[in-house]
């Protein structure tokens, strides 16, 4: 009962901050609905046992993903509620997107209502004896090691790509080299001289 | 009846737990807060507070009266329910954080299985209350102090990351209170982890210190150029608020720090009479030695330049976490091969 009680609460924020999402005037406003769906979505895989993928949400997407999303759209300047004015004539394609998503969470509900074996056929069984972290562990790192390579690997690329597209070596810039700041000594760095009055140091000192 | 043993009995007894550990939690502030300005006064040889009470032991206390009472301020053109969530996120989360942390044997209110990745997540969420201030705030100081801290906050989780799975890597585990059992060997203090993995201790006393915005990385308050960061608008209770988060941020590290390096709740000769000292005592004193620490690096480094911060914690902290990973995974691995080869 209370689980039913705390799923529904879960459930409930997490559907209705994500409507806020869309429907918030102010972007940044958006983007902290945005948080708060993530927060409940982490709720809801706590409360079917998957308390690693709830954990690793809310470090991967709130405290890393989210913050780069809220720095970006708090820079921006852009006037919304003239943006806001077109959106309309995106709604065929919202629609159609949606209708995608609807149709395809039927067949999921439908092969889960109909053939109860389903999920026991793609998936691995889920152990009882151990935690799900290790359980997790378990797979990802001996069944499905290719995959979890090349996810990494196309991470990689990405982030290198970013990286080589943004990086323009300048010329001219002063740059820091730390070893050699502190490799320095007084020897090396200054020089004691005496200056005869009405003389100045003369020549090319 | 069977309901009230089921649901109404547990939630009590969790409730009755949680509210005493909150208020020795919040004392033990106070005394903390007060401990950080007195060491500050003496390293420059001051007296520091010592006028509310005897030697100043009420001064925190006469603080936040005084926040308390004072009215809070609100700028005009700022965002209002964003402006005001802002020190109660910080405050919250700070606080939630001590829901997982062991400081006995089975003294810990929730004893998960991710404990170690609540912690990280609660951690990683604590930029918000500094974001949201600092935009919310619609001022220019403010706003470009929650730039600096969102790329500070989230550069140093990484290598805090990296250095919290050498340590698991070790304990086998996820859980705290089964990370500081792992570190309970024949010689003490010998045998916790700050020793075989001292570098990565090291990494994470300076992470720590730049995740929780301690000088010399609180560059986010920087006041000689932005005036007080991110709570320049902030006056009163949540101000207060802020502060009350940020100094149990800094406990809750010290308490990271000792379970995940200090042996947590054991004694460092482990053989009586030391044994008999119970263990939450071990735990305040580890947890109060990393808080010296802490307030001795306020009072002596100055502080660093952003550029700087930033070169520390990608190009020297990232690669040496990263490889420390690797040498303890390998060494891990394959010290049992070489072990039982020579057997």
């Amino acid at each position: 009962m209370i689980a039913a009680l705390f799923f529904y609460l879960f459930a409930g924020i997490c559907v209705a901050s994500a409507v806020m999402v869309i429907a918030a005037r102010n972007p940044v406003h958006s983007v902290l609905y945005l948080i708060l769906t993530f927060v409940n979505a982490a709720g809801l895989f706590v409360m079917m046992g998957a308390e690693f993928l709830a954990m690793i949400l809310i470090v991967v997407y709130v405290g890393a993903v989210a913050v780069l999303f809220l720095f970006v759209v708090m820079m921006l300047d852009v006037d919304f509620s003239e943006l806001k004015q077109g959106a309309l004539q995106y709604l065929p394609i919202g629609l159609l997107i949606g209708g995608m998503f609807l149709a395809e969470l039927l067949l999921v509900v439908g092969a889960w209502a109909f053939g109860p074996g389903v999920p026991q056929a793609i998936t691995s069984p889920i152990p009882t004896t151990i935690p799900n972290t290790e359980a997790i562990g378990l797979v990802l790192y001996t069944r499905y090691v290719y995959f979890f390579q090349a996810a990494g690997m196309i991470l990689l690329v990405a982030m290198v790509g970013a990286i080589v597209l943004t990086l323009h070596h300048r010329e001219r810039v002063r740059r820091q080299n730390i070893a050699v700041q502190v490799a320095r000594n007084p020897a090396a760095s200054i020089e004691v001289v005496k200056v005869r009055s009405g003389q100045g140091l003369g020549g090319n000192a | 009846m069977d309901f009230f043993w089921t649901y109404i009995w547990p939630l009590t007894v969790i409730v009755a737990q949680s509210v005493l550990l909150l208020v020795i939690l919040l004392i033990a502030i106070a005394y903390i807060l007060l401990a950080d300005r007195k060491i500050w006064a003496a390293v420059q040889i001051r007296r520091g507070p010592n006028v509310v009470g005897p030697w100043g032991l009420f001064q925190s206390f006469a603080d936040l009266l005084k926040f308390v009472v004072k009215e809070p301020v609100i700028p005009a053109g700022a965002n209002k329910g964003v402006f005001l969530l802002a020190p109660l996120v910080t405050c919250v989360l700070a606080l939630a954080a001590w829901a997982v942390i062991p400081v006995n044997k089975n003294w810990v209110i929730a004893n998960i299985n991710v404990g170690v990745l609540y912690i990280f997540a609660i951690s990683s969420l604590m930029v918000y209350g500094v974001i949201m201030a600092g935009w919310a705030s619609n001022s220019k100081y403010p706003f470009l102090a929650a730039l600096r801290s969102a790329a500070q906050m989230v550069s140093y989780e990484v290598s805090i990351g990296f250095v919290i799975i050498t340590v698991l890597l070790c304990a086998g585990s996820l859980n705290l209170s089964a990370i500081v059992a792992a570190q309970d060997g024949k010689y003490g203090l010998l045998s916790w982890y700050w020793l075989p993995l001292f570098p990565m201790f090291v990494v994470f006393f300076i992470s720590a210190l730049a995740e929780t915005n301690r000088p010399p990385f609180d560059l986010v308050e920087a006041e000689s150029e932005l005036v007080a960061g991110f709570m320049v608008e902030y006056g009163s209770t949540p101000y207060m608020m802020f502060m009350l988060g940020e100094y149990v941020a800094i406990g809750t590290m010290c308490a990271m720090a000792t379970i995940l390096f200090l042996g947590g709740w054991l004694s460092p000769v482990p053989y009586p009479p030391f044994t008999w000292v119970p263990g939450v005592i071990w735990f305040t004193l580890k947890a109060l030695f990393m808080f010296f620490l802490f307030a001795m690096a306020k009072a002596i480094v100055p502080r660093y330049r952003y550029d700087q911060l930033m070169r520390l914690g990608w190009k020297v902290f990232l690669p040496l976490s990263l490889a420390m990973v690797a040498i303890v995974a390998g060494v891990i691995q394959y010290g049992a091969l070489v072990t039982s080869a020579v057997k």
